[in-house]
């Protein structure tokens, strides 16, 4: 059976935390603790709760990411 | 770290892997226009429960069925169920095996019938995509040799990747470190040592390479609706070339005595 490859994946954002980070719900269920990623930061990007964004996962610890992307 | 498994593992790893090609080979000869997918999944199980091992998709995660049995634009993880085959399908079954503790999984994809001359390139080229990839799966290399090896043999075709799922070690566990891509460039990656046991699978599809989940979370199918080809082989890293413990030999060579 195939692995899922664990990289980029959807999610919304169910908690802001200090220090730019956020609680994202994945959309297959897991709540990951996230930080924003240095693109997002420098482009001034606001990331409010209840927003559809996309997560960056590290396959080395599956309950951290990186929102890369914040969708419309 | 990936821990190289032991020459014992390895023999049982290759029991496992033996069982996994004869049980495809049961299913192969059982494919044909007018069975259900259903009908596979009864026939792999049986087999497998009669040699004493334990089919290991049955529960994993909570899918519930001894094989996955993908048709046409279905890439991986299609239920088999009351879906008749009919002249000119595919269909690849993927089975695990559970054996003296050990792992073992493997996948074919069967035409049902005749297939169109398109159909059966797909089928060709995403087989011989996989025994490039295990060319390229010598100690010394990374796991990006082998996705590259498999991404600019299929590409080279006009078919398309797919990137969401990857190919895996193998042990114990069914999904072991280190992930295997099918697409990846050179030098990148994992590094593979002698005794490494790992699943290479490319998946291939005849048009894009977009892919989307269905709603009972597990069917993979593809974007554009064309068909996906899926061959899954077990080898152990060796220096020099890669040790095959799982075979296509039983499907394809049918004088091969049980």
């Amino acid at each position: 059976m195939s692995k899922q490859v664990a990289i980029e994946q959807d999610g919304k954002v169910i908690e802001t935390l200090p220090n730019a980070m956020f609680k994202v719900e994945l959309d297959n269920g897991h709540v990951l603790l996230c930080n924003i990623s240095g693109k997002m930061r420098m482009n001034f990007i606001h990331i409010l709760l209840g927003d559809k964004v996309r997560v960056e996962i590290s396959p080395y610890d599956l309950t951290k990411g990186r929102i890369s992307f914040r969708y419309k | 770290m990936v821990k190289p498994k032991t020459e014992e593992e390895i023999a049982l790893l290759r029991e496992n892997a033996i069982l996994v090609s004869k049980t495809l080979a049961e299913v192969g000869k059982a494919v044909a226009p007018g069975v259900t997918t259903a009908r596979l999944n009864e026939v792999a199980e049986t087999f497998i429960r009669d040699h004493g091992a334990v089919p290991s998709f049955l529960g994993f995660e909570g899918f519930p069925a001894a094989i996955c049995a993908s048709v046409n634009d279905v890439v991986v993880h299609g239920f088999p169920s009351d879906y008749v085959l009919k002249e000119g399908d595919i269909v690849t079954a993927d089975i695990g095996t559970l054996y003296k503790g050990y792992n073992g999984d493997s996948a074919y994809t069967f035409p049902v019938g005749e297939v169109d001359p398109e159909t059966r390139k797909l089928l060709d080229v995403t087989k011989a995509s996989l025994y490039k990839g295990i060319e390229a799966a010598v100690a010394g290399n990374r796991t990006g040799d082998i996705g590259y090896a498999v991404q600019s043999y299929a590409e080279s075709f006009g078919f398309s990747v797919v990137r969401e799922l990857e190919g895996h070690g193998l042990g114990k566990e069914m999904h072991e470190e280190p992930g295997v891509p099918n697409y990846g460039r050179r030098g990148h990656g994992c590094r593979l040592v002698d005794g490494m046991v790992i699943c290479i699978e490319p998946m291939i599809n005849a048009g894009g390479r977009g892919v989307y989940l269905a709603r009972n979370g597990w069917a993979v199918h593809t974007a554009d609706h064309k068909n996906s080809a899926h061959f899954e082989l077990t080898v152990v890293v060796r220096k020099g070339r890669a040790e095959q413990l799982s075979t296509f030999d039983y499907i394809e060579k049918s004088t091969v005595n049980f």
